[in-house]
């Protein structure tokens, strides 16, 4: 047993040194990305998704012209969707000489990391971490809004494609999520001249009437109900106004995503629900159908939202990496300096958003896409 | 009291609107009743067991969301039809009542009464746990077994739903025909003799355990129809379901008078008309804190509810 384990032991030994090698050969020829996201457990349906979309960009740039002229090595690890994990899957990436993070997919562990790669001065961009905490000591950059930011664009979406000119809301009171959006909903929409004719909240202890809220809306003559909400809620508050007849149009943020899934659902209900979503697998346009090909014949199942804002991620770290001319060879400090203000400069036209620019705060600025419900599926707006 | 100040809002309304009706506050006023008529049919669960065992058991409103489990299993699962889902939820439950009372209340029936209270609460874990083991944690969307068109009124200002007609009705039977069992029965009248005196009515030869078994058998078969109601308005089901309608229907009982059925029926429904009203006209998120600010008024002025009995204090 004794003998075992100190074979073991030298073995690791032997391992981590032709480890260290392997990090000095491939720094001065080659960008070594890093990324992490849950692959197993509970969330794995995200990180799986980020993983296969970035490897997707990477394979693409490898093959072609590369990033400023160089390859890029692509190491994607487990985290679970737990920060502790998270931040042992990070010092493993450091140690192998990462030089760009691009992660974490959820929240809670990205709120840990970024105060790591702060520290560490490692750029670092996540595709799908929503939270306003995510970028909130100014180091990760975001692909997708922050969540109180759907509000805004929801708004934006419903003005700039005249989908209504008076809408109610009803929104969720003690949930943050939910609030967050209904407040910045609330400002744009003042700006841009959306009239809200009703605002009805609802708490955790009281989300089964909604016959009031629907009421006080269609009295109010609202033609649009912004529903800023989560899936099940959403699904009664559709079948409550069915019910009375109400039928004016619905929109939603990223917590309606999943309403065709739930049990016994009747889905004609959900029938042109507009969603604000950044992606939408059956859009038309021809980059979404070449990623959407070459996803599936790749990974053999079709990408969703996450999935794409991975591809994206990658090609954002391509422009900011040509913008700012860094090298392979570059200390990793200062790549992330050069790249930093570069984030600022750039604009990438992606799958999840045409002319995405960056604030110095490490927000996107994007044009919102939205997806319509039509025979039971999501569909392109 | 609380009525006629809603009354007296209502014709204030009709004057400063000169239409005749305002078609708004009845639409409301209805789906009051309506909320109102499903929290009087789970409250006499409450009241009818604290009548006669002078327990509170606080399960009940998880034999609810059981209720509604059976139904949309029978309905959605076995695609069986919806009376027949019904009737065999309304015998599930009845089982499930008695078998609950036997298994976990009856050995306590001499223990202090905080030792019942705390089990009730073990039950009531049990129940939920046990829905969230079998049916998992996402909700399901209940398909309403009640297939009556919505009726329109006033150019379709009003609309009433089936669902409510169906639900205002159901109450008025429930309560007809349960008092009538009271009064003309003899089960009825033993039900009464145990919750004057238990010990008196053992003595004349009532059978004390088997009135409180039918009281468990009857509160829990209302509980599954009070399910079906209220999951046919309000189609979200998940194993926490049952748990604010059960608050509030305990609210409504304690507010019309704990162990008193008329007291359930008008408790209910003045909370559901209460909920409703200051949903629509003060603050639909502050509806919750009304109806129990209101109840606290109650109890301040009347401590024993609406209807409730004096207790006679023995010094």
């Amino acid at each position: 047993m004794k003998k075992f384990l100190s074979v073991g032991i030298v073995l690791t030994l032997v391992m981590s040194i032709v480890a260290g090698c392997g990090k000095s050969s491939a720094s001065n020829t080659e960008f070594f990305i890093g990324g992490i996201g849950p692959v197993t457990g509970g969330a794995a349906i995200y990180g799986q998704a980020v993983k296969n979309g970035a490897q997707l960009a990477i394979d693409e740039i490898n093959a072609g012209s590369g990033m400023n002229g160089f390859k890029v090595s692509y190491d994607f690890q487990d985290d679970e969707n737990d920060a502790e994990k998270a931040l042992n899957a990070y010092n493993n990436l450091k140690d192998k000489g990462m030089q760009i993070l691009m992660g974490t997919v959820t929240s809670t562990p990205c709120v840990a990391v970024a105060d790591k790669t702060i520290n560490d001065k490692i750029f670092q961009i996540t595709p799908s971490g929503s939270s306003v905490d995510c970028i909130k000591n100014g180091q990760a950059y975001q692909v997708c809004f922050t969540d109180p930011n759907q509000g805004a664009a929801s708004a934006k979406y419903i003005a700039d494609n005249k989908i209504a000119t008076k809408v109610a809301v009803i929104y969720d009171s003690s949930d943050v999520y939910s609030s967050g959006i209904y407040t910045s909903f609330a400002a744009k929409a003042k700006d841009l001249g959306v009239q809200i004719v009703a605002a009805e909240a609802f708490t955790a202890d009281n989300k089964t009437d909604f016959s009031v809220q629907l009421q006080k809306a269609k009295s109010a003559g609202a033609d649009l109900v912004f529903l800023p909400i989560y899936y099940t809620e959403a699904s009664l508050i559709l079948s409550q106004a069915n019910s009375m007849s109400y039928a004016p149009k619905f929109f939603g943020c990223d917590g309606l995503d999943g309403i065709l899934g739930v049990q016994n659902f009747n889905t004609k209900l959900a029938e042109n629900v507009l969603l604000l979503t950044p992606f939408a697998a059956d859009a038309t346009d021809a980059k979404t159908e070449e990623f959407v090909t070459k996803y599936k014949s790749t990974f053999g199942d079709t990408p969703n939202q996450f999935a794409a804002d991975a591809y994206d991620a990658i090609y954002i770290i391509k422009a900011a990496v040509e913008k700012a001319g860094v090298k392979p060879s570059d200390k990793t400090a200062d790549i992330c300096a050069a790249m930093k203000s570069a984030m600022t400069q750039i604009q990438v036209d992606g799958l999840t958003g045409s002319a995405m620019t960056w604030l110095p705060t490490g927000e996107v600025n994007k044009d919102p896409k939205a997806v319509i419900i039509k025979d039971g599926a999501y569909k392109a707006y | 009291m609380i009525l006629s100040i809603f009354g007296g809002y209502a014709i204030i309304k009709v004057n400063k609107n000169q239409r005749g009706v305002d078609v708004d506050f009845i639409s409301y006023l209805i789906k009051g009743v309506s909320l109102g008529s499903v929290y009087a049919i789970i409250a006499l669960g409450y009241t009818m067991v604290y009548g006669i065992a002078k327990m509170l058991n606080f399960a009940h409103g998880d034999v609810i969301m059981v209720g509604g489990f059976i139904t949309f299993t029978a309905m959605s699962t076995w695609g069986l039809n919806p009376v027949l889902s019904v009737l065999l939820s309304v015998a599930f439950c009845t089982v499930l009542g008695v078998a609950i009372e036997k298994i976990a209340y009856k050995p306590l029936r001499k223990a202090a009464p905080l030792a019942v209270l705390i089990t009730a609460i073990g039950v009531s874990y049990f129940l939920q746990n046990l829905a969230l083991l079998v049916f998992k944690a996402d909700s399901k969307s209940f398909t309403s077994v009640i297939n009556i068109p919505t009726v329109s009124m006033f150019g379709g200002n009003l609309m009433i739903t089936g669902e409510t007609i169906v639900t205002i009705l159901s109450c008025i039977v429930i309560m007809i025909a349960l008092t009538i069992f009271i009064k003309k029965t003899k089960t009825g009248r033993a039900m009464i003799a145990v919750s004057e005196d238990q010990g008196a009515a053992q003595l004349m030869g009532v059978n004390v355990h088997r009135t409180i078994s039918i009281t468990f058998a009857i509160g829990s078969g209302l509980a599954a129809i009070a399910a079906v109601l209220l999951f046919s308005a309000y189609p979200s089901l998940s194993y926490t379901s049952g748990a604010m309608p059960g608050i509030k229907a305990f609210v409504a009982a304690v507010f019309g008078g704990i162990g008193s059925i008329p007291g359930a029926l008008i408790g209910g429904i003045v909370l559901g008309i209460i909920e409703i009203l200051s949903k629509a006209y003060i603050s639909s998120q502050l509806s919750d804190a009304i109806v129990f600010g209101v109840l606290i008024l109650v109890l301040i002025v009347k401590p024993t509810g609406i209807l409730g009995k004096k207790i006679h204090e023995k010094v």
